[in-house]
């Protein structure tokens, strides 16, 4: 019965509006080491490289005049928020991005900086901050052409206010690139309870189900803080060949395009959406 | 004239990084034979690799000509049309043509010790394969990679002689790259180390790659033959006898090239013995019939008019070999043969391509051509991921490209040494079986279009 998922969450009250959570912190510092192993705790979001990279690659390509040979991100700004030890920024980086990634915890950085030192191109071109998105804002007002928040939406504390940042910090028309995990009774059995408990996809307590966010929701958000959604694609992880693909169901994992409004900074009238109570999903929804 | 050995370049810029360290490559051939020398080229023509750094390790001089000798090398291949579009796709198909080569459009291969015989050729008249001296596609990759010199940085009489391993990427402070040492003792660093450094590879060695290995009790011996008289010599021609295949190759309409594999003893024999003599082996070899026996002839006529009936146009006309008058002058010499084949293709930041990955008997004249088939995958694999901007060390498209190459070559491997195996025996039921299998695989469009 839905109604065993449908509460109210309630995001704890702060004095500071910050979009990070602290609780989620200290999960992400145990496996800090982690993240370059291929074939360990973050080896599915290793091969998350191969549709997310090619997604962000080819909506750039397809926005733009410009292309250089061999770098097809030639020139481009992009934020990868919550970047983690690196995992998407040097994909980016090595198509020729100038990459900031920041990410609160300080072990991640540490990880993510060692592993970039190596490679004199990829140092370059990535420089990596211990922050949070918030702290960034006042230096760095409409200073990228693109955002990149994989896999983050769904461990911050204020939704809304991670949205205003990125609205921000993102030049007007700039893109902004989300991948997260839907809020359904199917992404608890398999996100929560398969992934996590049964098969070990993905490290035991790294997600919370209520902070899963529906694709209306964010959809929503998105549009009454000034982007225009252009694309919102389903993701699905086939554990056994360890590879994900494009799959026509959002019930899962999902990937969001969307572009901040040409007009200086102001909120759209949320008219677009369908009347629809957002906690409220139809028993047969889901599949 | 010889390029002039490049100075190292500037490291890298990286406070992290000391001074002294050595340079980075995103990829490094060992070995600039026609495989290596190909895998480099096609990546330096490659649009994704526009700005990657790639170095080719060779360890003998850099060879270049403008025009061919008068005579030819007694080194050639047979190459396929799938060899010939990849050299085309590197810009090196056209060098090939403008200098010299011998398209041929049928092959006629045939038994010692029966009548049986099997022709391949194209329905379409189209080439079947082009005979080319190895020099000339050596002559051409080296223009290919001149024209790409900024990406592709040739070392020529440069030899590797060590290869240190990076420790699994997640637990190290220590670099990710694989260590290049040459003889001189310059040192290289790559993100991915390509071994084509041919059946005895060093780097198939010091990556503890296990190989199956087996020594045929064969040698192949070379010459370059002159033909009796002038002809549209547009027929590959291949006799199996006992002691090993014989092999005529066009190389012009009054040149052949010879490939005889044979016993040890027998091909120090050819080679020892005067011109004459060795002219006179070489045409008993194609025209004798003193290893058929009435029983195996009587057997293979009633098959053949078998199949007649069934199929009457399923037996083909036999065409004559042409004779040899004379051999070229100092173009005698033999290698030892073996078959060889790599447990596994790659490794984390290695792969094998070329006789370090496989060796095979020539007579299926596939050799080379299963190096350039290891290339067009290599490559095809390691543009998709450098457009992905992905790690090009990384295991998990290497992987690809060993299955998808395993499963080919495998195979193909396999039927090479079954055939040697199989025609290396003048016992009756054995040649009976070859016979009709020969006979049989002639009248078969299907099997014989697979081939």
């Amino acid at each position: 019965q839905l109604s065993l998922f449908r509460f109210t969450v309630k995001r704890p009250l702060s004095t500071s509006r910050s979009s990070v959570d602290s609780k989620e912190m200290k999960k992400f510092q145990l496996l800090a080491h982690k993240w370059w192993d291929e074939g360990g705790e973050y080896a599915a979001l290793h091969s998350m490289n191969d549709i997310r990279v090619p997604f962000i690659r080819d909506t750039l390509l397809s926005m733009s005049t410009n292309y250089h040979l061999g770098n097809p991100l030639s020139g481009i700004k992009i934020l990868d928020v919550g970047c983690g030890g690196g995992l998407l920024s040097e994909p980016l980086g090595r198509l020729g991005a100038l990459v900031t990634g920041i990410d609160p915890v300080e072990d991640n950085i540490r990880t993510a900086d060692r592993h970039k030192s190596f490679d004199p191109v990829l140092a370059k071109r990535i420089q990596y901050k211990c922050s949070s998105l918030e702290e960034i804002v006042e230096e760095s007002m409409e200073t990228f052409d693109v955002i990149v928040a994989s896999e983050v939406v769904e461990h911050v504390a204020d939704l809304e206010t991670f949205i205003k940042c990125c609205s921000q910090v993102l030049k007007p028309e700039g893109s902004l690139f989300i991948t997260t995990i839907n809020k359904t009774q199917l992404s608890y059995v398999l996100g929560i309870v398969v992934a996590e408990k049964i098969m070990g996809i993905v490290p035991e307590g790294t997600h919370e189900w209520e902070k899963f966010v529906p694709p209306e929701e964010l959809q929503h958000l998105l549009e009454s803080n000034g982007f225009s959604v252009r694309t919102v694609n389903g993701m699905l992880y086939n554990p056994l060949s360890r590879s994900w693909s494009w799959v026509q169901s959002k019930s899962l994992n999902y990937a969001v395009h969307a572009v901040k409004s040409g007009a200086p900074a102001q909120s759209h009238s949320t008219d677009t959406l369908p009347e629809r109570d957002i906690q409220q999903r139809p028993a047969t929804a889901g599949t | 004239g010889q390029r002039s050995r490049r100075e190292p370049r500037p490291g890298p810029r990286s406070p992290a990084a000391a001074a002294s360290a050595p340079p980075l490559y995103d990829v490094v051939v060992s070995g600039g034979g026609m495989v290596g020398s190909a895998m480099a080229a096609v990546l330096g023509h490659d649009i994704h690799f526009h700005d990657k750094k790639i170095a080719l390790l060779e360890a003998g001089p850099r060879k270049e000509y403008n025009h061919m000798p008068e005579s030819y090398s007694n080194r050639v291949s047979s190459i396929s049309p799938g060899s010939a579009t990849l050299l085309s796709s590197c810009g090196a198909w056209d060098h090939v043509c403008s200098l010299r080569l011998k398209p041929f459009r049928r092959m006629q291969v045939w038994d010692a010790c029966s009548e049986a015989m099997i022709v391949f050729e194209k329905a379409d008249l189209d080439d079947m394969g082009y005979i080319v001296e190895n020099d000339v596609i050596m002559s051409a990759l080296t223009k290919q990679l001149d024209a790409v010199a900024d990406r592709v940085e040739v070392f020529y009489r440069s030899k590797a002689v060590g290869y240190t391993w990076p420790l699994p990427s997640h637990s190290s402070d220590t670099s990710p790259w694989v260590q290049v040492e040459l003889a001189d003792g310059r040192r290289l660093q790559t993100k991915l180390l390509i071994g084509a450094d041919g059946h005895n590879s060093v780097v198939r060695k010091e990556a503890e790659i296990k190989n199956i290995e087996h020594k045929y009790d064969q040698s192949a011996v070379v010459a370059t033959l002159h033909l009796a008289e002038a002809t549209d010599n547009n027929v590959a021609w291949q006799r199996f006898l006992p002691t090993g295949p014989i092999a005529l190759l066009p190389l012009s309409d009054t040149a052949s090239s010879l490939v005889w594999s044979t016993s040890h003893d027998h091909a120090s024999e050819l080679l020892a013995m005067d011109e004459e003599s060795f002219v006179d082996s070489i045409n008993s070899a194609f025209w004798s019939n003193i290893n058929h026996s009435e029983f195996i002839d009587t057997a293979g006529a009633m098959f053949r008019s078998a199949i007649s009936l069934l199929k009457p146009s399923g037996t083909a006309v036999r065409q004559l070999p042409p004779s040899v008058a004379k051999v070229e002058a100092e173009s005698r010499a033999m290698f030892p043969l073996g078959l060889g084949h790599a447990t596994e293709y790659v490794q984390h930041r290695v792969a094998l391509i070329g006789d370090a990955a496989h060796r095979v008997h020539p007579l299926a004249g596939q050799g080379v051509n299963l190096g350039f088939g290891d290339i067009a995958c290599l490559a095809h694999h390691l543009s998709a991921a450098a457009f992905n901007g992905s790690d090009l060390g990384s295991l998990k498209h290497l992987l690809k490209f060993e299955t998808e190459r395993q499963r080919h070559n495998v195979s193909l491997i396999a039927a090479t040494d079954v055939l040697k195996r199989l025609y290396s025996t003048t016992l009756t039921p054995l040649v009976l079986l070859r016979t009709w299998g020969l006979q049989a695989t002639n009248a078969l469009p299907p099997v014989k279009v697979r081939i």
